[in-house]
């Protein structure tokens, strides 16, 4: 299965592997948000959204129509 | 005379440029507005050695030159324009030690315009603390550059970064890395077709699908020819173009950075536990809340009461000082009330700016906007819409200018439109005087039904500024992008001299913006209500002393029965009878008219026009209101305020936009006279229904 940012949970780490979708801001990948970086949800809002993330030392907070967007790869632990 | 050197301070935001830029300037800093447009133009003096003199422009944060907002417009229109007066000689790119990576994109994209770069690593005293040690040397030559350590909080490095700025010249302007690389066949064929151009700046003009005001046309419209590719192959370049800068940033970095993450101590996770909690966040935010309400209505309620104070016994001062006569009335009578109008407004709006700015500089408001968001969303606004809202129970001008920080401008604009519905305080003196008039004294479970009625007065507002976003939100067919990336920086102590200089900057933007405006109101509404036409008017102390000739009248009582008939028959008076008819079915008379009318100035004068109507020498509130209790409604009789009129004139007040200063202000922000003519029709007319209707159904 395709695993997407969205899927992620609290304390969760993952590898980003795909950001091309048009429906991701140029900003967000401007702030570290590109393949190959480790992602980690720090926290998530009630009803899930936004959600707060950690990318490679870059700390923000998107909202979760974006994150569906993101492709992921889960690093096992 | 020697020429002023250009510098323009480039930064990320939360980077802490603003303190680098208070730091150069100092107090020689002044705040005004880009041509056209409401984005602030902060801009400042530094001495440098040797007599020279540098201008220095705050340009507004961005994390890249690709512009998503007006404000990040204002930057690259200043950086492709070489003919811009402002264009800088230096530019002087505010980075943060913690998050350097992500800070070099910028600055590799600003080399690439070949402007001579400085490059500031700002929070340096944070370095031993996150375990991080750079390679200074190392990292100027890889990236084209010089360097300055600097930490605004421990005042190191200012002026090395001066010695830098006076020899810009020795400072390299060539780009750091090869960004065309990313398509050689495109890039060129740009190449060929505009050899003059900078090829970087022709790929910024290709790609933005904004509009660059100062640039020439001639040059955009010839590149629309040349957009040969689709705006999808566009944007996967500028993709591909951002991993390649990061390549280039990642790979310096590797070897001129080290992080010992085994002696970072980390604050932040700690804080972030609690603070963005499900439970204990809220309930943060919530106490917090009610410090800045306490605040903002008990603590400023000392020096507004001084203000206040002043101002009458000024007025009266100049009435007996100076000689009789026009110009005298109009001081005493209209310029000295309003500019107190102006002035009484100072400590809530200072308050409140405190607490903004050390709520913004300590990193907490991101993690209100987060808390926020989902809920907000809810009715077309954003997480960063709690602000304004909060801000809007004091006064609805700082609030409306809280709203520059929302990026999506439909959200932004929803926003400005539904805070003046929040209940500011400049109603409650109207409602607490009709409350007392018209609501039993009972007790409900063991609370006041004034109490209630007034809690309810404030949940109506709110409730009317988020049910107005809702239908705003359906109606309003605005094309934005409404992307939310909040960037959640590290909690850090406010800066005293950012904060400081941010109560005064927006002080004093309140105090010439909407001042100006308060102050010809009051003069026009003094105007008004001190002359009117005919005899009645002008004959009004024979009439009157005619009238009450057989009563025995105290000489004061007579002056008081004086000045109210000629109020009747001024120009405002006239006014007030003109438009009964149309208030009539909302339970009010004439002289409620004139109120409301006054009003528009702001709203409570509502209370001291009902003073000056019904002939009450003071503004002391008893006195006022037993005179109101025995006005009697002159068509259905019976007391003119009673249940149904009240919560009518309640309710009126809660709805109508009659605030003049506020309609000023979103004229401002919003840059049109559309959207505060939008706000007073709609609040006015919501008001008029529903006081017509409350009133019909009780009375």
């Amino acid at each position: 299965m395709q695993y997407t940012l969205a899927h992620l949970k609290r304390g969760e780490k993952a590898t980003i592997t795909d950001v091309s979708s048009i429906h991701i801001p140029l900003k967000l990948l401007e702030m570290g948000c590109l393949p190959g970086n480790t992602v980690e949800l720090v926290q998530l809002a009630p009803f899930q959204d936004p959600m707060y993330l950690n990318i490679n030392g870059s700390h923000l907070a998107i909202r979760k129509e974006t994150a569906n967007h993101i492709l992921i790869e889960k690093v096992d632990e | 005379m020697s020429k002023q050197i250009n510098v323009a301070l480039i930064g990320n935001p939360n980077t802490g440029k603003t303190s680098v830029f208070n730091a150069l300037t100092g107090l020689n800093q002044k705040v005004g507005n880009y041509p056209g447009i409401t984005v602030e133009k902060k801009e400042g003096i530094c001495k440098l050695p040797r007599g020279v003199k540098a201008h220095i422009i705050d340009l507004p944060g961005t994390y890249s030159l690709n512009a998503s907002s007006l404000d990040e417009n204002v930057v690259i229109e200043l950086l492709l324009n070489r003919n811009d007066k402002d264009f800088p000689d230096v530019a002087v790119v505010v980075s943060d030690v913690e998050n350097l990576k992500r800070n070099l994109l910028l600055f590799t994209q600003i080399k690439d315009l070949e402007i001579p770069t400085i490059l500031v690593i700002n929070m340096a005293d944070r370095m031993e603390y996150k375990g991080i040690s750079l390679d200074i040397p190392y990292l100027e030559k890889e990236l084209k550059t010089k360097i300055a350590l600097v930490s605004t909080r421990k005042k190191q490095g200012i002026e090395e970064l001066k010695q830098l700025i006076t020899n810009y010249k020795e400072v390299s302007d060539e780009p750091c890395l090869n960004a065309s690389e990313v398509d050689v066949d495109y890039f060129n064929r740009l190449r060929k077709a505009f050899p003059n151009q900078l090829l970087y700046k022709l790929w910024l003009v290709i790609t933005q699908d904004v509009n660059f005001g100062k640039i020439d046309r001639n040059e955009i419209e010839a590149l629309n020819d040349f957009k040969t590719k689709s705006k999808g192959d566009l944007k996967r370049l500028q993709q591909k173009e951002t991993i390649k800068r990061y390549q280039f940033i990642n790979n310096v970095l590797k070897v001129g950075q080290t992080i010992d993450t085994s002696q970072a101590k980390d604050l932040r996770t700690k804080l972030d536990r609690i603070l963005t909690h499900k439970v204990w966040g809220y309930l943060i935010f919530f106490l917090i809340l009610l410090v800045i309400f306490q605040a903002i209505y008990d603590w400023s309620s000392v020096p507004m009461d001084f203000i206040d104070g002043t101002f009458a016994s000024l007025s009266e001062w100049a009435k007996e000082k100076l000689p009789d006569g026009a110009f005298t009335n109009l001081l005493a009578e209209g310029i000295i009330p309003g500019l107190g109008g102006i002035v009484i407004f100072i400590p809530q709006i200072a308050f409140l700016f405190l607490f903004i700015s050390v709520l913004e500089e300590s990193g907490y408001m991101s993690r209100v906007v987060f808390l926020m968001d989902r809920i907000m969303r809810r009715f077309g606004l954003s997480g960063k819409s709690v602000v304004p809202l909060i801000s809007g129970t004091a006064c609805a001008i700082p609030a409306v200018m809280a709203t520059r920080n929302i990026e999506s401008w439909k959200e932004r604009l929803i926003t400005i439109l539904v805070t003046p519905f929040t209940t500011c305080s400049a109603r409650l003196p109207v409602y607490l005087i009709i409350i007392s008039l018209v609501i039993p004294e009972g007790r409900f479970f063991g609370l006041g039904y004034q109490a209630l009625t007034l809690m309810l007065l404030y949940l109506i507002g709110f409730g009317a500024a988020v049910g107005s976003a809702y239908i705003l939100n359906k109606v309003l067919k605005i094309r934005s992008k409404s992307f939310f990336v909040v960037e959640m920086p590290n909690y850090k102590l406010p800066l005293f001299k950012n904060v400081t200089l941010t109560v005064l900057e927006k002080t004093k933007s309140f105090v010439f913006g909407a001042g100006k405006i308060i102050l010809a109101i009051s003069i026009i509404l003094w105007f008004l209500a001190s002359y009117g036409p005919g005899d009645n008017f002008n004959k009004a102390e024979e009439i009157v002393t005619k009238e009450y000739a057989s009563q025995n009248l105290s000489e004061d009582e007579l002056q008081q029965h004086i000045a109210s008939f000629k109020l009747e028959h001024s120009f405002i008076g006239i006014t007030g009878r003109a438009i009964e008819p149309a208030i009539r079915p909302l339970g009010y008379d004439w002289k409620i008219g004139i109120a409301i009318v006054s009003s528009f100035a702001a709203r409570e004068v509502f209370v001291g026009t009902l003073a000056t109507i019904y002939s009450v020498g003071s503004d002391d509130e008893a006195t006022i209101k037993n005179r109101m209790a025995a006005e009697v409604n002159p068509i259905l009789g019976g007391p003119l305020f009673n249940f149904a009129s009240g919560i009518s004139l309640l309710l009126f007040y809660a709805f109508a936009m009659q605030c003049m200063s506020t309609l000023a202000i979103v004229k401002r922000e919003t840059n049109s006279w559309k959207w505060p003519s939008l706000q007073l029709v709609f609040m006015s007319g919501l008001a008029y229904v529903v006081a017509l209707i409350a009133f019909q159904f009780l009375k």
